[in-house]
């Protein structure tokens, strides 16, 4: 038997399985306050899977307030949304407007890495697309247990293909994103996802239902039992009887995707756009047709009325319940005049695309769902939708903070001789975090749609948005976690110092921030320490570099057992450039003749380095200093090169250091180059460290007296540190030796292939 | 001069192919699967993708597409036919050109920068090239593994049907290296690799690819 509202009424006492839907005694208990009577299993459904964390962020709102305490009217001004809206949007001038947001798809991913990871895609998709926008390209920052554990294997290859083969069939380049490998991520891999899309600012949509009398249209793909998790209790118990005791056929909480179908209801909705028939629209996501319906109304200036007899299944049998929690994937609902319901229906017949017309706004305040007549749902969608339980978790600073600052990386073994260091340089190169990620890269699609200018292994992706004057934008995604664990506040503000630079050595101006937020249990007050220094870090930080967080995502519970992953928050980027013609690339070579500089300061930084780790497997001691006012000085100066044609190539300095720098500059230019260290710094600090704040730039020799002295002028230091030569072959670095081309490549080309090829 | 890309559901590379035809000076023609209506054109690309999802056998659902006949119908009549990666496909499923493509070797998709030969430089998309030149374009795809049976192959090769052919390494480890190949007339072309994305240097790896699209304008004025 359904259960109504009405039975509901009759029924106060009946036992509800709301623990199981992991909800708590007390928030229960408010459904009760709000409702003025038990919920029906509809509705306990619908605050279940909108009130859990990742659907209510009810651990992480609170300190929300970083974002808007440190976001002043000047960064506000390229913003024309922002926080809560499916994804932020910026003014990126000649009247396009830029959507970009990143999401996380953890769980999923490890229980069914390809599913996991290939609706992770097509869900960030469909969150640009109810911004009104036309996807242009999508990145995939991916964190990996250990390389040589036996399961890494089975999770990176599905993960890869899961990518490649959803975002493949959607006709979106993928332009870059990240591969880390680390223990902590053994049994908890990352998979964050990045969508950028371009619309006419004046096209911008928003998810707001309003308009009393206006049509309520469920378009896209069939709802099935797929994805339905926690809520089949609710069907379990409302079913052993009536089926006889055999039960249905439990779906996989996992979604299945359908790329064909979001390539369609892509297209479909870009037509739909164009036509200019769509008032409100909202993707259906986690938590379906419950998020969808209730957060459109929410926004809205009515209620909502919604027959959900009306919505196309495939399964079934399915109750009310389970279809407002289906996770189906390739749905999206709008809401459209009843004078263009029937041009709707038009564009979505032509791209065979089924649509629903479902229900309509109403007026009053209140989201009623009706089953075959019956009330089944009778909720004030705010209560759903926005105000969900918020809890200010307790925060305690880590015990073992202290000691693990302590134990610095002072005291490991370094090499010191030419032949140690030589050997040291192929070693990291050969890692698995630096080794070259050609071989995940070769399974992603970069040049469909013909606009991308720069991909992997670039340090930014960079994507043309208008054909004619060229303007572009460019995406950066980074976060090392290692630096986070040592200390969040800077170790985040690193990762945005990464991500700002590796934007502007492409030549863009960077813009606005996103950020996938990953960290272990909300309920550890030591997990909440550091998620509360990270999203300082990184709101103070963006305020000091004057770009606006746009929007994010926060991923809790990412943990093993009681071990939480390393705190990674995956910062975003993203920039404009006016013409991409005039973009910097990565590689040296491009002229005959090139002077090599290297940016920035050098200094003796090696805790959470990339050298500690692979080395030693230490992690220790404090993360590089970081100085995000020389960030924005050298990001104005690689712009103002770029700009002036002052630069021909250049490449940022991270895990690794300079020995990684080189070594990519030179495979990726296919030329030599010879480089003179500086004779009073130790060598080995000089190659390995990982001070922030640092560029390495090929510049003409015809430039380089001008382009020093405006870096010497704007109080920049630089070094001239070598020059490129085409004529080797060979990275030469002076007192440490020769370093012939093909030998780097084997040793960075090679370890990817070897683990899982 | 008016050059067709047809749009299947699932078609990727359209606005791409439309923008090449238009790089090579010719009126880009978009078409409809849905329509069986060339729209007056004297060539037509069928670009690549996943048409109707590919869950079948790529190429194998797209070919009964109403715009197909029409295609069959004119590609006999000698209008120049190319297909590119799934357009490849397609005609192979439509019995255009012979052969069939098979899941790559390596089991992964394949996206880089390929080097290819061209081998006959008469059929109407490679009449701008020299025999023997070597180009590089980019290849991506699941499925691009060419096999036929033998006599085919060797008829292919005997009459020099062999259009194009990797160099420096098989991404996908196809028969005799093949990459292309053409129809006993050399007006129909069908090719693994995507010239549409070798246009400037900006976006694709050269412009080694605009090539063939300004063949075809030589060999409709010449026809």
């Amino acid at each position: 038997m359904i259960d109504t509202v009405d039975n509901a009424k009759g029924t106060p006492d009946q036992d509800q399985p709301y623990r199981e839907l992991g909800l708590k005694d007390d928030e229960y208990a408010r459904i009760r306050e709000i409702l003025g009577r038990r919920p029906t299993d509809a509705e306990l459904a619908m605050y279940s899977v909108m009130w859990s964390e990742h659907c209510s962020y009810k651990s992480s709102k609170v300190h929300w307030k970083h974002w808007s305490a440190n976001t002043t009217p000047e960064m506000k001004a390229k913003m024309l949304a922002g926080i809560g809206e499916n994804a932020g949007v910026v003014d990126i001038g000649d009247g396009w407007a830029v959507t970009f947001k990143l999401e996380s798809h953890n769980h999923p991913s490890y229980v069914e890495p390809y599913q996991g990871a290939a609706t992770g895609v097509g869900g960030i998709v469909r969150d640009i697309m109810a911004m009104g926008a036309r996807p242009l390209a999508v990145m995939d920052p991916l964190r990996f247990g250990a390389p040589d554990h036996p399961d890494t294997r089975r999770v990176l290859s599905g993960i890869v293909s899961g990518v490649g083969g959803y975002g493949n069939c959607l006709g979106l380049p993928n332009i870059g994103g990240e591969v880390v490998f680390d223990p902590s991520y053994q049994g908890n891999p990352l998979v964050n996802a990045l969508c950028v899309g371009a619309m006419r600012a004046e096209d911008l949509h928003l998810a707001h239902a309003s308009g009393t009398g206006n049509k309520v249209i469920l378009f896209g793909a069939r709802t099935g039992l797929d994805g339905i998790g926690g809520v089949s209790v609710l069907a379990s118990e409302t079913f052993s009887g009536d089926e006889g005791g055999t039960g249905r056929k439990k779906l996989p909480a996992v979604q299945v995707g359908d790329p064909f179908t979001e390539k369609v209801l892509i297209e479909c909705c870009l037509e739909l756009f164009a036509e200019g028939i769509v008032v409100g629209i909202q993707d259906l996501g986690g938590a379906g047709l419950s998020c969808a319906t209730s957060e459109l109304a929410s926004a809205g200036d009515g209620g909502m009325h919604v027959e959900l007899d009306r919505v196309p299944l495939r399964a079934t049998g399915m109750t009310p319940a389970e279809i407002l929690s289906s996770e189906s994937q390739e749905r999206m609902c709008a809401v459209v005049r009843p004078s263009d319901v029937d041009a709707f229906m038009r564009v979505c017949a032509k791209w065979d695309v089924i649509a629903t017309e479902i229900g309509e706004v109403t007026e009053g305040d209140r989201l009623v769902i009706t089953w075959h007549g019956e009330t089944v749902v009778d909720v004030p969608p705010r209560t759903v939708a926005h105000e969900g339980p918020m809890y200010e978790r307790p925060i305690e600073r880590p015990a073992d903070q202290d000691s693990l600052q302590a134990a610095g990386p002072e005291s490991l073994a370094r090499p010191s001789t030419p032949d140690d260091l030589r050997a040291e340089i192929l070693r990291m190169a050969a890692s698995p975090n630096l080794a070259s990620r050609q071989w995940v890269t070769e399974q992603y699609d970069r040049y469909v749609r013909g606009g991308t200018v720069l991909a992997q292994p670039s340090d930014s992706g960079m994507i043309r948005v208008d054909e004619e004057t060229g303007r572009g934008v460019a995406l950066a995604t980074d976060c090392n976690g290692r630096f986070v664990r040592l200390d969040p506040y800077v170790g985040t503000q690193l990762a945005l110092a990464e991500a700002y630079r590796n934007v502007a050595v492409t030549g863009a101006t960077p813009l606005a921030v996103t950020n996938c937020l990953n960290f272990g249990s909300p309920e550890d007050p030591a997990v909440m320490w550091q998620f509360e220094q990270a999203v300082r870090g990184l709101a103070e930080g963006c305020k000091e570099l004057g770009i606006p967080v746009t929007g994010g995502n926060v991923s809790f519970y990412n943990q093993t057992g009681s071990t939480a992953i390393l705190p990674t928050p995956v910062v975003g980027v993203l920039g404009v450039i006016d013409d991409v013609r005039r973009r910097i690339p990565t590689g040296i070579g491009a002229e005959a003749g090139e002077t090599l500089l290297l940016l920035g300061e050098t200094r003796d930084e090696f805790g959470g380095s990339e050298w500690a780790h692979e080395v030693h497997g230490h992690l220790g001691g404090l993360p590089p200093r970081v100085d995000l006012a020389r960030e924005k000085l050298l990001g104005e100066i690689l712009v103002a090169g770029s700009r002036d044609g002052m630069i021909s190539a250049a490449h940022d300095l991270s895990d690794g250091g300079l020995a990684q720098t080189l070594v990519e500059t030179c495979l990726i230019g296919e030329v030599g180059a010879r480089v003179f260290l500086d004779p009073d710094q130790d060598p080995f600090v000089q190659l390995f460290s990982e001070s922030a704040g640092r560029v390495l730039v090929a510049v003409p020799r015809s430039e380089e007296l001008r382009f020093t002295e405006m870096c010497t002028a704007r109080g920049l230091p630089w070094r001239r540190t070598g020059v490129v030569d085409p004529e080797s072959g060979t990275l030469e670095i002076q007192g440490v030796g020769e370093l012939p081309l093909p030998e780097l490549r084997e040793a960075w080309e090679g370890t990817l292939p070897a683990l899982f090829g | 001069m008016r050059i067709g890309a047809v749009t299947f559901p699932g078609t990727l590379d359209d606005s791409d192919t439309l923008r090449a035809i238009k790089a090579s000076g010719a009126d880009a023609v978009a078409l409809w699967h849905g329509d069986a209506d060339l729209k007056q054109v004297d060539a037509v690309v069928l670009p690549g993708g996943f048409s109707y999802g590919d869950y079948l056998r790529a190429g194998a659902i797209a070919r009964f597409a109403p715009v197909m006949g029409e295609i069959v119908d004119a590609a006999r009549k000698g209008m120049p036919v190319l297909g590119i990666c799934n357009g490849f496909q397609v005609l192979c499923e439509a019995g255009l050109l012979p052969g069939a493509l098979l899941r790559n070797a390596g089991l992964h998709f394949v996206c880089r920068d390929q080097w290819l030969k061209v081998e006959n430089n008469t059929s109407a998309w490679t009449t701008r090239y020299d025999t023997g030149a070597e180009i590089i374009v980019p290849i991506k795809n699941m499925d691009g593994r060419y096999t036929a049976d033998k006599s085919t192959v060797d008829e292919l090769e005997g009459e020099g049907r062999v259009v194009f052919r990797y160099t420096g390494g098989n991404p996908n480890g196809s028969l005799g290296d093949i990459a292309g190949v053409s129809d006993a007339t050399g007006r129909i072309v069908g090719l693994m690799p995507h010239p549409e994305h070798a246009i400037d240097a900006l976006t694709g790896p050269s412009d080694d690819g605009l090539g063939m699209f300004l063949s075809v304008l030589d060999s409709v004025v010449a026809a």
